[in-house]
C-alpha cells in the first residue's frame, strides 16, 4: 500500500515538474474540446482541426518566433469538469481559453473576467457576450444565435421575395440556447410583417413528428428556420422529408449544418435542397487546408479522416486560427513573449481582414464588438455535397444592437 | 475514524451515542480541521484547491442524497432539479433583494426542501423503481418550469448572474477564498448529517428503511418522517445548488439535469449507502478519478502513442477506465468504499497480532 502511495506521489511530483519546465518557452492556449459526452459528434471532427492548424503554425516557425502549445481537455459537456479544466489551463499559464458549450460558457464567464483571460465561444454561448463592454473577456468571434436569427430571416426574405404576410416556422430545441433567438425573431416578425410560430422540440430532441406535421400541413409554413443540436437536426430533415415539406424552404442554424447531420438523415440524396448556415467555410478548397495537407504529405502520413467532415474540421481550424491571430497581435506589441491575458484581449480586438483565404469571415473585432460582425454564409446540400449559395453576409444589425443595449441595461 | 479503540469501555448510553466515540477522536478531528484550514490552503497550488472546491460541493450533495437513499431507503432521481431550485432561489434573492449569502444559502435550501417534500409525496404510496420514476417526473417538471417561466429563470437564457458573496464587506473570490467558504459549508453539512444519524429522527429513518410497516408498528409516523427525509435531503441538494451558483457566479439549470442526479446516485453507491463517510469518499472519488486518470495519461500516454492519437484516446480511455474501476471497486466490495475503508481499519486494528 505504502509502495503504491509513494509511486503515486512520485508520479504527481514528476508531472508537476514537467508542467513547470515547459511553460516558460511556449505560449499556451487552453482548449476545451469534447470528444466524448453529449456533443461528441461535433468534437471528434472539430478538435483535430485546431490541432492541425497549431501544428502548421509551429512548423512554419511559430507566431513571431514563439511556439504555441494547445492544451486540450475534454469535459464531457459537464460543468464541474469544465471548471476543473479552466483552473488547469490557468495553472499552465494559458493566455487564452477556447470554451466549449453554452452551459460551460455561462459558468466560466465570471472567472474569465476576474482572472483577465479571454475566452472564445465561437458559435454558441451567450449572444449578449457580443457586447465587449459588458463582457470584456468573452469573445464569441462567430455569429451568435441572435445574428444567426437575423441572417436566417434575411435569407428567407430573399428566397421568398419579401416576407409580408408570409408564414415562418421556428423549430427549435427547447433549451436556453434554443430559446435565445426568439425575441429577435418576434421583433423581426413585427417589422417585416410576417407571421411567426414557434415549435419547441423537448429534449432529447429525437421526437418531433407532431411539430413537423403541424408545420407542413396545419400551419403550412412558407419557410422553416431550424435551430437544433446533436442528433435532432438529422431527425428534422428526415421528418420534414417524410411529410413532404420541400427542404429548399428550410434553413438550419449552425449546429444542424454538418455533413454528419446529412449522413445521419440518410445522405445527401435525402437532404437535397436543405440550406445550412455556416460561420466557417466548407469543403477542402482553401489555401490553409492545402498547407495542412502538404504538412501531412511531407511527414509521410495519411491525411486525417476528420478532414472529410469539412464543416466541423474547418470550424476547428477557425477556433485555433482566430485566437492565434490575436496572440500574433499581442506578441507584436510585446515581442519578448511575456504576454498576459489582457495583452491577448487587446490583440484579439485588433483583428481585421484576417480571412485565411475565405475560410474565416471578414471579422472585425473591436473593444465594443467581440462578435466581429456576425457573418454567416448559407450553403445548400446539392448533388452530394454542400454548395455555397451566398457570400458572407449579416442582417438586421440595428435590431440586434438594440437587444444588446437592452441586455446591458439589465 | 482512523484510531484504535483498545482499552476504552463504555458504561453509559450517553457515552455510546457520543459524537466522538473515543477521546482520541477529538484530536483526530482537530488534526483534520488544522490540515484543511491551515496546512492545505497554504501549501498547494490554487489549481488543486479548485479541485478540492469541486469535491466539497459534491460532498454536500452526496451527503444529502445519502440521507434519503442510504438512511431512509427512498430513492430519488430528482436531486439535480432540487439543486436548481436552490440555485435559482438564491440567485433571485441575491439579485432582486440584494440578499447576503448567509441569507440566500439557507433560503435556497429551504425552498428546495419545500419542493422536495412535495415531490416526495408519492413515496407514501410507492417504493423502489416506482418511486424512482415519480421523482424522475419531478426532475422533468422542475426543469421545464424553470425553462419556461421567465419570472424564475430571468429570461429566455434561463440564467441569472449573481455577484460574488461578501463576508464583512470582503468579496469571496478566487479559489483560495472560495476554498474556505465551500469547505466550511461542507464541514457544517457533514457534522449536521453525523448528528442527524444519531438523533431520534435519524433512527426513525433507519427503521423506515429496514421495514416500514414494522416502523409504523413501533410508533413511527411514516407520513411525517418520509417527507422529512425528502425535505432534509432536498435541503442539502438546494444548498449544493446555491454553492455552485456562488462558486460560478451564475445560476443555470442546464448543469443540474438528469445526468447530474445520476452522477450523485453513483457517488453514494460507490461510496457506501447509509454512511456519511461513504458519501464523502464517493463524492471525492467520482470527482477526482477522471482528473487523476487524465494526469496519468498525459504523463505516460506520449510514451506509447503519437500526440495526435493521444488527444483522441485520452477522453475515451478515461471513460472506459472510469467505468472499469467503478465495477472493480464494487465487485471487490459491494457495500462501497466506506466498507472497504472499514475492512482496512479492522485489519490494522489488531495488527500485527491478527489471531
Amino acid at each position: 500500500m505504502t509502495r503504491y502511495l509513494a509511486l503515486l506521489l512520485g508520479l504527481s511530483l514528476a508531472l508537476a515538474a514537467v508542467g513547470g519546465a515547459e511553460a516558460a518557452h511556449e505560449i499556451v492556449i487552453g482548449f476545451q474540446c469534447d470528444r466524448t459526452g453529449a456533443t461528441q459528434v461535433v468534437g471528434v471532427h472539430l478538435c483535430p482541426g485546431a490541432h492541425d492548424y497549431v501544428r502548421l503554425v509551429n512548423a512554419k516557425g511559430g507566431v513571431e518566433g514563439h511556439r504555441i502549445r494547445l492544451l486540450e481537455i475534454d469535459h464531457e459537456y459537464k460543468v464541474p469538469p469544465a471548471v476543473e479544466a479552466y483552473e488547469r489551463h490557468k495553472k499552465e499559464g494559458a493566455v487564452l481559453i477556447v470554451l466549449y458549450g453554452t452551459p460551460q460558457t455561462y459558468a466560466l464567464a465570471q472567472k474569465l473576467a476576474e482572472d483577465r483571460i479571454p475566452g472564445i465561444s465561437a458559435g454558441f454561448g451567450r449572444a449578449d457576450a457580443a457586447d465587449g463592454r459588458r463582457y470584456p473577456y468573452l469573445f464569441p468571434i462567430a455569429a451568435t444565435y441572435w445574428s444567426q436569427a437575423g441572417a436566417a430571416v434575411k435569407f428567407a426574405r430573399d428566397q421568398l421575395g419579401g416576407l409580408k404576410g408570409k408564414k415562418i416556422a421556428y423549430l427549435f430545441y427547447d433549451n436556453p440556447a434554443g430559446r435565445e433567438p426568439i425575441p429577435i425573431l418576434e421583433d423581426l416578425a413585427e417589422r417585416e410583417g410576417f407571421q411567426l410560430k414557434i415549435f419547441a422540440v423537448p429534449p432529447p430532441g429525437v421526437e418531433m413528428g407532431a411539430q413537423v406535421l403541424d408545420i407542413a400541413q396545419r400551419y403550412r409554413a412558407d419557410f422553416v428556420i431550424t435551430h437544433l443540436f446533436g442528433r435532432s437536426p438529422s431527425v428534422s430533415i428526415k421528418e420534414l422529408k417524410r411529410v413532404g415539406y420541400p427542404l429548399r424552404r428550410v434553413v438550419s442554424f449552425v449546429w444542424g449544418a454538418a455533413e454528419a447531420d446529412i449522413e445521419a438523415a440518410g445522405g445527401f440524396g435525402v437532404a437535397e435542397g436543405y440550406y445550412a448556415m455556416q460561420y466557417a467555410g466548407v469543403g477542402g478548397d482553401y489555401p490553409v487546408l492545402e498547407e495542412i495537407r502538404e504538412l501531412y504529405r511531407k511527414e509521410g502520413r495519411p491525411l486525417p479522416r476528420e478532414m472529410a467532415s469539412s464543416v466541423y474540421y474547418n470550424r476547428g481550424v477557425l477556433w485555433a486560427a482566430v485566437p492565434v491571430e490575436g496572440i500574433r497581435h499581442a506578441l507584436r506589441a510585446r515581442p519578448d513573449g511575456r504576454i498576459t491575458g489582457s495583452d491577448v484581449k487587446a490583440g484579439l480586438e485588433k483583428i481585421k481582414g484576417f480571412t485565411l483565404g475565405g475560410l474565416v469571415p471578414p471579422l472585425e473585432i473591436t473593444p465594443e464588438d467581440h462578435e466581429g460582425g456576425g457573418w454567416v454564409q448559407i450553403w445548400q446540400a446539392r448533388g452530394g455535397r454542400f454548395v455555397r449559395v451566398t457570400d458572407w453576409f449579416k442582417a438586421y444589425e440595428d435590431v440586434i444592437a438594440r437587444h444588446l443595449r437592452e441586455a446591458a441595461k439589465k | 475514524m482512523i484510531h484504535r479503540e483498545c482499552g476504552v469501555f463504555k458504561t453509559t448510553y450517553e457515552a455510546d451515542m457520543a459524537l466522538y466515540p473515543l477521546p482520541i477522536a477529538r484530536w483526530t478531528v482537530a488534526a483534520i480541521l488544522a490540515g484543511l484550514f491551515v496546512v492545505l490552503p497554504w501549501t498547494v497550488h490554487e489549481y488543486y484547491l479548485s479541485i478540492v472546491n469541486l469535491c466539497a460541493v459534491a460532498v454536500v450533495g452526496a451527503v444529502g442524497l445519502n440521507i434519503l437513499v442510504g438512511s431512509t431507503g427512498q430513492i430519488s432521481i430528482g436531486h439535480g432539479a432540487f439543486m436548481s431550485v436552490g440555485a435559482y432561489t438564491a440567485a433571485n434573492l441575491a439579485v432582486r433583494l440584494d440578499a447576503p449569502f448567509w441569507l440566500a444559502l439557507p433560503a435556497g435550501g429551504l425552498m428546495a426542501a419545500a419542493v422536495g417534500a412535495v415531490v416526495g409525496v408519492p413515496s407514501l404510496r410507492i417504493k423502489g423503481l416506482y418511486l424512482a420514476i415519480a421523482t424522475l417526473a419531478g426532475q422533468l417538471i422542475i426543469e421545464w418550469t424553470i425553462n419556461h417561466v421567465p419570472w424564475i429563470s430571468g429570461g429566455v437564457q434561463a440564467s441569472i448572474e449573481v455577484p460574488r458573496p461578501t463576508l464583512l464587506g470582503v468579496p469571496i473570490e478566487g479559489p483560495r477564498a472560495m476554498y474556505y467558504f465551500l469547505v466550511t459549508v461542507a464541514g457544517l453539512a457533514v457534522v449536521g448529517a453525523l448528528n442527524l444519524q444519531r438523533s431520534r429522527v435519524g433512527r426513525a429513518f433507519v427503521a423506515i428503511r429496514d421495514h416500514d410497516i414494522a416502523a409504523q408498528l413501533i410508533g413511527i409516523d411514516i407520513f411525517r418522517y418520509k417527507l422529512l427525509a425528502f425535505a432534509i435531503s432536498s435541503f442539502y441538494a438546494g444548498v449544493t445548488g446555491v454553492l455552485y451558483t456562488y462558486y460560478l457566479g451564475i445560476a443555470n439549470y442546464e448543469q443540474f439535469q438528469i445526468t447530474t442526479s445520476i452522477d450523485y446516485l453513483a457517488m453514494i453507491i460507490i461510496g457506501g449507502l447509509g454512511s456519511v463517510l461513504g458519501s464523502i469518499f464517493g463524492a471525492v472519488f467520482v470527482t477526482l478519478l477522471p482528473i487523476v486518470i487524465r494526469w496519468a495519461m498525459e504523463a505516460f500516454g506520449g510514451l506509447l502513442m503519437a500526440p495526435a492519437v493521444v488527444h483522441n484516446v485520452i477522453p475515451n480511455l478515461r471513460l472506459i477506465l472510469f467505468g472499469v474501476l467503478i465495477i472493480l471497486f464494487l465487485v471487490a466490495e459491494p457495500e462501497g468504499l466506506a466498507r472497504l475503508w472499514r475492512n482496512v481499519r479492522n485489519y490494522f486494528r489488531v495488527w500485527p497480532f491478527s489471531y
